[in-house]
C-alpha cells in the first residue's frame, strides 16, 4: 500500500534554513546540510528546499545550499523559489535536485510547466500554489505571497495538472507558521478536483494534524518546517504516531 | 568498469552520486561500443517509455550482445520498463526484449483515492528468493513515481500494489530490473545497489575482465 509522505521543507535564505510566521518575521533555523541529515537518520521521506532569497546573485549561493544536502541523503530532494525559466530547472537538476517546484513562473507563464515535464517527465514538476481563504473559495497569491494573482486554488490546479504538473504543493498561508493545524478544508478541496498527488503545506503543530490532513485533508504527503527544525518533534515519533492512527507510512 | 547508459532521457545526476558513495567505477560512455567491454551496464531513465527509441540502434544492438554474453544489466524505471517488449505509453518504440510482457498504464481507483502517477513509497512483497534484493526483508519500503508497470511474470523478483499489482523488481539470469529508484530509497535502495555491484564483481567471464 502507498503510504503517506512526511517531507521536510527547509526555507533557504543565504544559504542558512529560516523560519517565518505567514511568510514574516524570519528566524534563523540552522545549517542545512546538517539538518538534511538528521532528518534522514529519523525516516523523513522526502526534503525539500525553497530558496526564499531567489535573487540573482544568490543562485550560486542555491547550487550549493543544494549540493550540500544532496550529499547528506538519497532520498527525492526538490527544489522551488525563484525557477522562472528552463536555465533555472537545469541548474537545480545539475546541482542535485530531483524535482523542481515552480509557483509565480508557472502562474505567469504556463507554457513553462509542459516544457519541464516534457523534458524531465511530469514526475520532476510541481506546482506549487500559495492560497488563503476569501469566503468560500481559496485565493492564489504569487511573490511570496505578496501579491494577489486574482486565481481560484482549485481551478489552478486543475489547470496545472493539465499543463504536465505531476503533484501540487499547496501552501495555506492562513496557517503557515500559526501550527494551528493544516487547512484541510482547502487542501480536500483541491485534492478532490486533481489526479496527481497533493501535498499540504501550513500550519503543522502537533502529530494529530497530520492525522487530520490524511484523513479529512484527503492530502498524499504533507509538508512542515518549524515542528522538525527546532527538534521538539523527531520524525521518528511523528511516523510512529501516525501509524497507530491507522495511517500507512514508512518506519 | 560499469557502464551507465546515457540516452538523454532526464536526469543522471543521483544515479551517479549514488554509485559514487558505494565506491563503483562506472562511466557513461558516449559510444555504445563501450558496453561491449562493460562488466556491467545500468539503463536508468525516467518520464516516457518514448525516451527509449534513444537507445535503437547501435546502443541496442550493443547492448543485447553483451546480456546474451552474460553481462549483467540493471534496468531502473523506465530503463527496466525497456527490457519488456513494449508499452502502451508509446507503442510505436520497441523494448530490448529480453523479458516477455508489454508494460500497460496503472489503474488508479477514486473510491479509495488511489491516484496515477504512482508517487510515493511502497513496500516490496518478495516473490522468490533473488541476488537483487539480498539483504532486505519482503515489506521494504522504497520510492515510486511512474504511471506504467510491467505485469508480474515468471522473471518477478518483487511486487507491489496500487490499485492492481505489478513487477516491482525482476530477475532472470544476469537481466535485472527495478521499477522504483533505489538512487533515491534511502538504505534499502542503496542496499539494492550494492547488491548489483556484488553480482558484477562476482561475474567470472574473462572477456569482460579486461575493461
Amino acid at each position: 500500500m502507498l503510504t503517506k509522505r512526511i517531507i521536510a521543507c527547509l526555507d533557504v535564505r543565504d544559504g542558512q534554513v529560516v523560519k517565518g510566521v505567514q511568510f514574516q518575521e524570519l528566524r534563523h533555523a540552522g545549517d542545512p546540510g546538517e539538518l538534511a541529515r538528521r532528518y534522514n537518520v529519523e525516516g523523513i521521506d522526502e526534503v525539500v528546499i525553497l530558496d526564499i532569497t531567489a535573487t540573482l546573485e544568490k543562485r550560486q549561493a542555491l547550487a550549493r545550499t543544494i549540493g550540500a544536502v544532496a550529499k547528506e541523503i538519497f532520498l527525492p530532494l526538490t527544489v522551488g523559489g525563484g525557477i522562472r525559466s528552463e536555465e533555472d530547472a537545469d541548474a537545480a537538476v545539475e546541482a542535485g535536485a530531483d524535482k523542481v517546484s515552480l509557483n509565480t513562473a508557472a502562474l505567469k507563464n504556463p507554457s513553462l510547466i509542459t516544457t519541464l515535464a516534457k523534458r524531465y517527465g511530469s514526475q520532476a514538476v510541481i506546482v506549487a500554489i500559495d492560497a488563503k481563504r476569501r469566503g468560500d473559495h481559496f485565493a492564489v497569491f504569487v511573490r511570496s505571497g505578496t501579491s494577489d494573482a486574482d486565481r481560484d486554488a482549485v481551478e489552478w490546479a486543475r489547470q496545472a495538472e493539465a499543463y504536465g504538473a505531476g503533484e501540487i504543493l499547496l501552501t495555506s498561508m492562513d496557517r503557515d507558521g500559526t501550527r494551528a493545524g493544516f487547512d484541510n478544508e482547502m487542501t480536500a478541496a483541491v485534492s478532490d478536483a486533481v489526479n496527481i498527488p497533493v501535498i499540504a503545506s501550513g500550519g503543522a503543530g502537533t502529530f494529530d494534524h497530520f492525522t487530520d490532513v490524511f484523513t479529512q485533508g484527503h492530502a498524499d504527503a504533507a509538508l512542515a518546517a518549524s515542528i522538525f527544525h527546532y527538534a521538539e518533534s523527531s520524525v521518528t515519533d511523528l511516523k510512529r504516531h501516525l501509524r497507530q492512527q491507522g495511517i500507512p507510512v514508512r518506519l | 568498469m560499469i557502464a551507465l547508459v546515457d540516452y538523454g532521457a532526464g536526469n543522471l545526476t543521483s544515479v551517479r552520486k549514488a554509485l559514487t558513495t558505494l565506491g563503483a567505477k562506472y562511466e557513461t560512455p558516449r559510444d555504445p561500443s563501450a558496453c561491449a567491454t562493460a562488466s556491467g551496464l545500468i539503463v536508468p531513465g525516467v518520464g516516457n517509455f518514448a525516451a527509449t527509441a534513444g537507445l535503437e540502434g547501435p546502443w541496442r544492438d550493443t547492448i543485447a550482445e553483451a546480456v546474451r554474453r552474460g553481462t549483467p544489466l540493471l534496468g531502473i524505471c523506465v530503463g527496466m520498463q525497456w527490457l519488456f517488449e513494449g508499452s502502451d505509453e508509446a507503442p510505436g518504440v520497441r523494448g530490448l526484449g529480453v523479458l516477455p510482457g508489454q508494460i500497460q498504464r496503472l489503474e488508479g481507483d477514486a473510491e479509495k483515492r488511489l491516484k496515477i502517477p504512482h508517487v510515493g513509497w511502497n513496500a516490496l512483497e518478495f516473490k522468490t528468493s533473488t541476488r537483487l534484493l539480498a539483504g532486505l526483508d519482503s515489506g521494504a519500503q522504497v520510492y515510486f513515481t511512474h504511471s506504467f508497470a510491467a505485469p508480474v511474470t515468471s522473471a518477478c523478483a518483487a511486487a507491489t500494489t496500487h490499485a492492481n499489482t505489478f513487477a516491482s523488481a525482476v530477475e532472470e539470469g544476469n537481466v535485472f530490473g527495478v521499477q522504483f529508484h533505489p538512487e533515491k530509497s534511502s538504505d534499502a535502495g542503496l542496499q539494492i545497489l550494492k547488491n548489483f555491484l556484488a553480482i558484477v564483481a562476482g561475474s567470472k567471464d574473462p572477456a569482460l575482465q579486461t575493461c
